[in-house]
């Protein structure tokens, strides 16, 4: 069911496109040799170049470039071996040259295509138009002093990577699920940490709205939108702002906003007629930039496995659920730490353990995948215990609280417990003629065919050996005995 | 093509030129001299050049990824016209 919005004059559609900026990992800036670290005292790692200081000359860095090649490919784009480097020309304060260093008509890489998941197990393809590489501008701190700004440069100069997608977005959610598949590619990559809170990784939202088979109608640009949640947000307010426009009888201005999540809102940042034109030219501090097929074709070799094929391995080599594998996949050191619980295993056991305890552990310690509340081999060893039937599943939980708690190894916690699952048929027996002793009338009921109280005596039977009765072992020795 | 003063105006504003009104005259009799010569090269026939940018057939040379520059904020806050502490002051550019 395509995603529409209900106004007063029918169903309205929503279409979406995305400009995602996102920051480079590299050690240095794009054009200089100043240091990228987030966090750093003000205007401390910023050279003559990147605060624009005369004659200073931009020399590209050959790993941002491999930075932006390595993106283009794993978002199966097609990359420009001639690209170019213009001027964007604009005046701000946290712009020291009073131009960007930016790719307008001939970007670094051209178009590709995301394949996103929604909710409801279907797929769509989300086209990319193009990705081109470009300077970060400085930061501006307005709220410290009355009448003045302070401007640090230390992320003057950074690179940024660019990708814009075709207007192929529906809904808020495709939106959402484009970010986060986009975010998850470029860490799978490592050209971008994605972190959004740092603004490594930042949306400007493109939304109209029309009428069921209609042209594109006049769209509005939400600038810097921060997190998934906002972006989906933003598509949706925007959008309703939009049909009340369109319904009231307006029209929709082409206008760049901002979105306020406090009130949950976009609102016109009023900017000059005269903002946009940018004046494009080509800087003539900078030769194109010619790459050789060869050594893009070895990057390409060195790619990692993407969310993609994991996803499809995980599902053919492991017979996990389209559903289970895409959530393993979507951080690279999640699947890494399923890998390491499933290999020589039962896989789907180790995949419903992964996302079951394993997942509420980590959200309830507050840990992380990287520094997890049990390592993979430790929780590997748990479900070997349950393979050779020394625990059951019921006591295995029990064991992974405590290794949670202890950090100790599920063999210890077994036997310091004594939680050994008893196999011993003497012993069953011996409980499964007690309960039967104990309840006369369940016994007489259930042989006179409710058949429904056979759990109950499980259940008994289990209670009596502390938990720790072999299931199958109970079962066929109840069944005996009750005839 | 023949520029009008509007035209002059903006092109002045979009430069963070402040131009007098007495001066736009001239300045637009200027920029139409300049612009009337880059029509002439206009006349040139380049059907089948690239077009080049940079005056030289030289590669573009790259850097490797190494930070061997910053950490001199007092250097790059040298000209400063304002600082507070380590950062540039300029008046408040908030919308």
């Amino acid at each position: 069911m395509a995603y529409t919005i209900e106004g007063a004059s029918g169903p309205w559609e929503v279409v979406v496109g995305l400009e995602v900026h996102a920051q480079v990992i590299s050690q240095s800036k794009l054009f200089s040799g100043a240091a990228t670290a987030y966090g750093a005292s003000p205007n401390s790692q910023v050279s003559f170049v990147d605060a624009a200081f005369p004659g200073m000359l931009p020399v590209p860095n050959r790993e941002a470039i491999a930075q932006a090649v390595r993106t283009g490919l794993g978002l199966n784009a097609k990359i420009n071996l001639v690209s170019r480097f213009d001027r964007k020309n604009y005046f701000y304060a946290d712009l020291p040259q009073g131009y960007q260093i930016s790719q307008f008509e001939h970007p670094i890489v051209g178009t590709g295509v995301v394949e996103i998941e929604l909710a409801d197990g279907s797929t769509k393809e989300v086209g990319i138009t193009r990705l081109h590489l470009e300077q970060d501008a400085g930061k501006s701190v307005h709220d410290q002093h009355p009448t003045k700004s302070f401007i640090d440069l230390n992320r003057s100069g950074v690179a940024l990577m660019e990708i814009v997608s075709e207007p192929d977005i529906r809904s808020p959610e495709e939106a959402g699920a484009y970010v986060k598949k986009l975010r998850s590619i470029l860490r799978y990559l490592g050209t971008c940490d994605g972190n959004m809170e740092e603004g490594s990784l930042r949306a400007d939202v493109n939304v109209s709205v029309r009428k069921a088979g209609e042209a594109y109608r006049t769209r509005c640009e939400v600038k810097n939108v921060n997190s998934v949640r906002f972006v989906m947000q933003a598509v949706e307010v925007e959008a309703l702002r939009q049909i009340a426009v369109w319904e009231g009888g307006g029209e929709v201005q082409q206008e760049t906003r901002l979105f306020d999540p406090n009130r949950g809102e976009t609102r016109s940042m009023r900017s000059k007629e005269d903002a946009h034109d940018y004046r494009y030219f080509p800087d003539p501090d900078l030769l194109p930039v010619v790459l050789e097929q060869g050594w893009v074709d070895g990057l390409r070799a060195a790619l990692p496995e993407l969310p993609d094929a994991k996803q499809a391995r995980f599902i053919s080599e492991y017979g996990l659920s389209r559903y289970d594998a895409g959530v393993l996949v979507a951080e690279q050191a999640t699947a890494l730490f399923f890998e390491g619980v499933a290999r020589g295993r039962d896989a789907k056991i180790a995949a419903n353990w992964v996302t079951g305890d394993f997942f509420a552990a980590m959200n309830r310690t507050g840990r992380t995948i990287e520094d997890p509340p049990v390592s993979a081999a430790a929780l590997g060893q748990l479900l070997d215990l349950m393979a050779d039937s020394t625990i059951n599943g019921k006591i295995a939980k029990e064991v992974f609280e405590a290794m949670v708690e202890t950090g100790k190894g599920p063999a210890a916690i077994v036997d310091e417990r004594g939680l050994r699952q008893v196999t011993d048929t003497g012993a069953i027996d011996a409980a499964v003629d007690a309960v039967i002793a104990a309840n006369p009338e369940k016994v007489a009921e259930y042989r006179s065919g409710k058949d429904k109280l056979f759990g109950f005596f499980v259940g008994n039977v289990m209670k009596a050996m502390a938990g720790k009765g072999n299931p199958a072992l109970v079962n066929a020795a109840l069944k005996a005995k009750l005839g | 093509m023949s520029l009008d003063p509007a035209t002059v105006r903006r092109i002045a504003k979009l430069a963070r030129i402040r131009v007098d009104e007495a001066q736009v005259e001239a300045l637009r009799t200027d920029l139409n001299s300049i612009l009337g010569w880059i029509e002439q090269l206009n006349e040139v026939d380049v059907t089948g050049v690239e077009p080049l940018t940079g005056g030289t057939q030289m590669a573009l040379r790259l850097r490797e990824d190494v930070v061997n520059d910053g950490g001199i904020a007092d250097a790059v806050l040298g000209n400063a016209p304002d600082r507070n502490g380590e950062y540039f002051a300029v008046p408040k550019v908030v919308e």
